[in-house]
């Protein structure tokens, strides 16, 4: 009963209405081998133009001394390319330690950082992991902002990433 | 004093000849060319017959060394060490933005007649008045202008100020922001002026791995631009000069040369 109620209110004032959410879940595939090292992920929302609207989270060696960790950032080349050179390191609420093997969840407030105020559009959200003595690739996938409805879109990689979904909700 | 002036001779020689032996590729290999934190770079100077492969001769790198700064500061070189084939020297770059490192060579050579005996001179043109008779019989003058140079940026790319003096490249697109499958526009100026009608020839490196040298040949247009659409990642070694006469030396011959090495990145 209190639910139809709630759903004509946020109706009726969409500005106290929920902010809409991007959730994202990556998964870093496990590969055995011995000179193992956690790879360097940036994840980034993009326009069609390839302008960066939103650095959503880059994982980097943040631990070794005299910031030696950021010399490999450049190797994630694409979003050095498109952000990641005209930033200064560490950004507050985005960069954050490596992480292991796994599937890692995300998630983003529009409105909120690091996602922030978008304007209503067509976007790419861009998965790229680079990885030391290793590979590197990009996922890419595309959605439209700020969503309409519930909505759940897979990919995935090949090598470096493994299995990625992002949900959208209204 | 004496092996001095003879070093600085058998160095000038050197440099005029460098800019004359077109046959060959004349350049600098960076070890980085895009770097996200300030650090050392390791540079190879050499002259081949195989792009980027040291298999001749080393390029003659002393006080002819420039590397430029983001701020427009001058950066030493360290360890600059000269082997039989090439020669390698260290820039310690601890500015963020772009960095210029050339080598840069001019010089005239003088060939006159006293009597019947044929005379020659060759050195800087600030000592051309001391050395050559100003009624010199018979007097051909030869200068020459060479410019070897790579760029190395850290972050973000930043302008490129030309030099002003010789040919060079005056970037459009930054020499730092090259990538495959996409269109850099680059325009060559010789004193600062477009150099309209020249050839520009661009070379991949790793030629030795390839059956054809796949050489990419382009003219300047009335700006004195190309526009060149990469068709792979790699090091591309591209060269050009221009032959003309100086005014301001009694109409002698000059020839003016450039190459740059410049890295074309993956998309």
């Amino acid at each position: 009963m209190k639910r139809p109620l709630l759903l004509a209110l946020c109706a009726l004032l969409p500005g106290l209405a929920a902010a809409a959410e991007l959730r994202v879940e990556l998964e870093l595939p496990d590969l055995r081998i011995s000179d193992y090292r956690r790879p360097y992920v940036a994840v980034w929302l993009e326009r069609p133009d390839n302008s960066v609207a939103a650095n959503l989270a880059v994982w980097y060696d943040l631990r070794m001394r005299d910031n030696e960790g950021l010399t490999w950032l450049k190797d994630i080349r694409q979003w050095w390319r498109r952000t990641g050179r005209d930033l200064t390191m560490p950004v507050d609420g985005v960069t954050a330690a490596t992480r292991g093997p796994g599937t890692h969840k995300l998630a983003f407030t529009g409105g909120s950082s690091p996602l922030g105020e978008l304007a209503a559009g067509d976007y790419r959200l861009v998965i790229e992991a680079s990885r030391e003595h290793g590979g590197r690739e990009v996922v890419t996938v595309p959605l439209q902002w700020p969503p309409t409805a519930e909505q759940r879109l897979d990919a995935g990689g090949a090598r470096e990433l493994g299995r990625v979904a992002v949900e959208l909700i209204p | 004093m004496k092996t001095t002036q003879r070093i600085a001779i058998a160095a000038l020689a050197g440099a005029l000849a460098t800019p004359l032996a077109s046959a060959h590729e004349v350049w600098l290999l960076p070890s980085s060319t895009v770097l996200s934190k300030a650090g050392y770079v390791t540079v190879d100077g050499a002259v081949s017959n195989d792009t980027f492969h040291f298999n001749y001769r080393p390029l003659r790198i002393a006080d002819n060394l420039v590397i430029t700064a983001p701020d427009g500061s001058r950066v030493e070189a360290e360890n600059l060490q000269p082997g039989e084939l090439r020669t390698v020297f260290d820039a310690k770059l601890e500015q963020t933005g772009s960095y210029r490192l050339a080598v840069v060579n001019a010089g005239v050579m003088a060939s006159w007649k006293e009597g019947d005996e044929s005379k020659r001179w060759r050195g800087p043109r600030t000592e051309l008045e001391a050395n050559v008779p100003a009624d010199a019989v018979d007097l051909r003058l030869r200068e020459s202008a060479g410019r070897v140079e790579t760029f190395v940026t850290i972050g973000s790319p930043t302008q490129i100020e030309p030099a002003g003096a010789g040919l060079e490249l005056v970037p459009v697109t930054h020499p730092n922001d090259l990538y495959s499958g996409e269109t850099a526009t680059f325009a060559f100026v010789l004193d600062g002026k477009p150099a309209a009608d020249t050839r520009v020839t661009i070379l991949p490196g790793g030629a030795r791995y390839r059956d054809s040298l796949d050489k990419i040949e382009l003219i300047t247009d009335a700006d004195g631009r190309i526009a060149v659409t990469w068709p792979k990642p790699g090091m591309y070694y591209l060269s050009t000069s221009v032959s003309s006469s100086d005014a301001s030396l009694r109409n002698a011959d000059r020839r003016s040369s450039y190459s740059a090495t410049l890295e074309v990145l993956p998309q």
